[in-house]
């Protein structure tokens, strides 16, 4: 436990002063969100408020951004600049240092969460969430699911230079399909056959089910089974095929 | 005990072999140094020590264990130096250590480190903002932060300039009298010969030679002898120089002439290990 806490802190510290990662994973949404809140949030969007709209879509983009895509990059880079070999040479195990680098973009990816909600309010007076377990846990649950796909993408990169090519290839479009920044309505139905299947357009509709309707997470099983089916199928790939040593060398 | 025991040591990557059946072994309190050029088996043979691989055949003992199965309490003994790890862009040096003293039950206090290995007016500077000497230095901070008693530095000197080199040096010296047992990898013929208590000579995954440094030269080819009679340059090779070289001095004083520069060369460990390693090419 102390150690875990250790490392949490470095990692912590790791993350506010590496400027690529705070930018495109915390502040990122967040910036979009303003600007496309200011844009057309004032409209209702599938017949649903726009700002709350946006909101939980904000919320599903930070998600993939935070817990999957961020997590892939951070763990791809130190596996090929042979920290995570230098770390295997210590004491530490292997799990501790999993568990805190995990933790630590989780609780990056919730106070991405609270800062979009706090500034939702105070910028366009929506309404605090009254279903604040099933938000936290739903967020939860997205997050975990994300991490553990993030972890598994990594058996997928075999270069540190590649890397930010293929995680923005899947989770940019993922986001956009899954109707992150606007309504997915106008999209083809393949490609939006394609995001039904896919865990993130079922977290966005949690979190804004829980959100706009105040409903809660067990009123949505599908939506709840889908994402922790995918998180499962993540942490299978990651447990098999996550290596600590460089791939190119 | 031996700090290290190796025996018969076979490892191949797709069907090369990069190690043939070696054997050796290190005592404790030993600085030994694992000479080679490049592609000799120096990294194999230290990962498969420190843990990383798995041999193909062979015996390997380290502090007692087989490093596949050693586990945390054997990490705690130990200190690696990798030929290559990149480090923490976002942390300073004194982070550096102090993350990886939280690893370790009884680590040195960072202070003593960051003087050990001259970095502390770089104390407060980022991963990414340090020299590669610097860098290499810090490499040697972070293994010596768990106070090991088995050290493997893997080319720790590999791209420093001299001045550097020497520095290093000083500081390895300096380990090894606080009784530390290290196994160094090298292809500088200099620094195996200065800093360790004995050698072996690794090539293409094979020991061609081992021993003290100076038994590695005594084994050598024959001394020379060189000086210049009427603008000739004479060379002599012999196994005995003391008789030969009596034998001329006489003559020369018998005849009154002056042995115009006058050497005898003893072989140095270099040109042992050109003579050893040279047949690879052959």
């Amino acid at each position: 436990m102390r150690l875990l806490l250790h490392q949490f802190r470095s990692e912590q510290k790791q993350f506010w002063r590496s400027r690529e990662l705070a930018f495109f994973t915390f502040l990122l949404p967040v910036v979009f969100f303003l600007i496309l809140a200011s844009a057309y949030g004032d409209e209702d969007i599938e017949g649903e408020d726009g700002y709350l709209y946006l909101l939980a879509g904000m919320i599903g983009y930070g998600a993939a951004a935070t817990a999957f895509a961020g997590l892939a990059l951070l763990l791809v880079n130190r596996r090929e600049a042979g920290l995570l070999k230098r770390l295997r040479a210590t004491p530490l195990p292997g799990t501790t240092y999993i568990v805190a680098v995990l933790g630590s973009i989780v609780f990056v990816f919730f106070l991405q969460a609270v800062a979009l909600i706090v500034l939702a309010r105070l910028a366009f007076d929506v309404a605090l969430p009254d279903e604040q377990l099933s938000l936290v846990l739903a967020l939860a649950l997205g997050a975990a699911a994300f991490a553990a796909l993030g972890i598994g993408l990594t058996a997928f990169i075999r270069s540190a230079e590649g890397s930010s090519a293929v995680v923005n290839a899947i989770y940019l479009p993922l986001a956009f399909i899954s109707g992150s920044f606007f309504s997915a309505d106008a999209f083809p139905q393949v490609l939006r056959a394609i995001a039904e299947v896919l865990p993130l357009v079922h977290f966005i509709r949690l979190v804004r089910d829980v959100m706009v309707f105040s409903e809660g997470i067990w009123e949505h099983p599908t939506d709840v089974a889908i994402i922790a089916a995918w998180g499962v199928a993540g942490a299978v790939v990651a447990l098999r095929g996550f290596r600590w040593e460089p791939r190119e060398r | 005990m031996n700090a290290i025991e190796v025996r018969e040591l076979r490892k191949s990557y797709d069907g090369v072999e990069a190690l043939r059946g070696i054997s050796f072994a290190i005592g404790a309190g030993e600085v030994f140094g694992l000479l080679g050029p490049n592609g000799a088996g120096k990294t194999t043979t230290v990962e498969i020590l420190e843990g990383y691989r798995q041999p193909d055949a062979g015996e390997v003992g380290v502090l007692g264990r087989d490093p596949r199965e050693a586990g945390a309490g054997w990490r705690e003994r130990i200190g690696v130096v990798p030929q290559s790890a990149e480090l923490f862009p976002n942390l300073t040096v004194k982070e550096h250590l102090e993350l990886f003293a939280g690893y370790y039950a009884e680590p040195r206090a960072s202070a003593e480190i960051l003087a050990l290995i001259g970095l502390e007016e770089k104390a407060a500077a980022r991963g990414r903002t340090l020299s590669g000497g610097q860098r290499r230095r810090l490499d040697l901070g972070i293994a010596l932060v768990g106070d090991p008693e088995l050290l493997f530095l893997d080319e720790p000197t590999t791209g420093f300039d001299p001045g550097a080199r020497r520095a290093a040096w000083e500081t390895i010296r300096s380990l090894r009298s606080l009784g530390k047992t290290i196994l160094l990898t090298t292809h500088y013929i200099e620094e195996a010969q200065r800093l360790s208590d004995r050698v072996a000579v690794l090539r293409q995954g094979e020991i061609v030679a081992s021993g003290t440094p100076s038994e590695l030269t005594a084994a050598a080819p024959a001394s020379r002898i060189s000086f210049r009679r009427n603008g000739e340059e004479v060379v002599i090779e012999t196994e005995e120089p003391t008789r030969v070289l009596h034998e001329l001095t006489e003559e020369a004083m018998r005849a009154g002439v002056e042995l115009e520069a006058l050497e005898v060369h003893r072989p140095t460990l270099e040109e042992v290990y050109l003579s050893l390693t040279d047949e690879a090419d052959e």
